[in-house]
């Protein structure tokens, strides 16, 4: 199964393209077929719906009211580097999880 | 050859006195327009995005901010590296509700382009080198940061 993440940065210039691209290497490492696609903020209703992700990944402050249900796993470590090995086994656990 | 990512010393600082972090953010972004590498919108579209979307980062050495807006501000690519004399607070980029006390600000100057992804994730990787932030804070003057970074960002 092909599994859909969005990656949300605030601005989209910077963040969520690092971020967006640690989670398909990582994830890909641990064998998770994974296609990945970044947005803005402001862009995130319209790419929940289009894209219809599994799971997003926001780098910005997202209330989850903004997020229409879909599991959210925090970004930042994908920036920092800290605490990063857990949330990708968080995500892949996850994904794995779905049926 | 690959080519590096050369960073310019009249823009970088040590030591850098501020109030708090507008007052750091104008700082640095009026030396970023007055070499010429940006435009005199640049200043006041940095303190707005940093309004709206925080970029203080609570590093495993310090708190880093990687402030930045779009690109429309900017007349050619430059990263300015900062340290301060004392930390000042920015909000968390990942929650906003959270404060980061920040040691370093990196401010870019981005112009959109093919290579930019791979400069900014050279770029923090960069930051997560725990060897090479310490020496960074220690640094006794500008020259030594740029020495620190260069050759590091390929671009």
């Amino acid at each position: 199964m092909k599994y859909r993440l969005l990656a949300i940065c605030g601005s989209g210039i910077a963040t969520s393209t690092v971020a967006a691209e640690k989670c398909r290497k990582l994830l890909t490492e641990k064998g998770i077929d994974v296609e990945v696609l970044e947005c803005n903020a402001t862009d995130i209703t319209a790419k929940l719906s289009t894209f219809q992700p599994h799971v997003v990944v926001p780098t910005t402050t997202i209330s989850d009211s903004m997020l229409g249900g879909v599991k959210r796993f925090p970004g930042l470590p994908f920036i920092t580097g800290i605490g990063t090995e857990k949330v990708v086994d968080d995500i892949a656990e996850y994904l794995k999880s779905i049926k | 050859m690959e080519k590096t990512f050369q960073f310019d010393t009249s823009v970088n600082q040590i030591a850098l006195e501020a109030n708090n972090a507008k007052d750091a953010l104008k700082k640095i972004s009026s030396l970023l327009y007055d070499f010429g590498y940006v435009k005199s919108t640049y200043p006041e579209a940095i303190i707005t995005r940093e309004k709206s979307f925080p970029t203080g980062l609570p590093f495993e050495k310090c708190g880093i901010a990687l402030p930045h807006t779009d690109c429309c501000h900017v007349n050619k690519p430059m990263i300015s590296i900062s340290t301060l004399k004392t930390p000042v607070v920015f909000k968390n980029m990942g929650d906003a509700s959270q404060d980061v006390s920040v040691k370093m600000i990196f401010m870019l100057a981005m112009k959109k382009s093919e290579n930019q992804l791979q400069l900014l994730s050279e770029l923090m990787e960069n930051l997560q080198d725990n060897i090479l932030m310490e020496n960074l804070l220690q640094a006794h003057s500008s020259e030594e940061l740029t020495k620190l970074m260069s050759g590091r960002i390929t671009v």
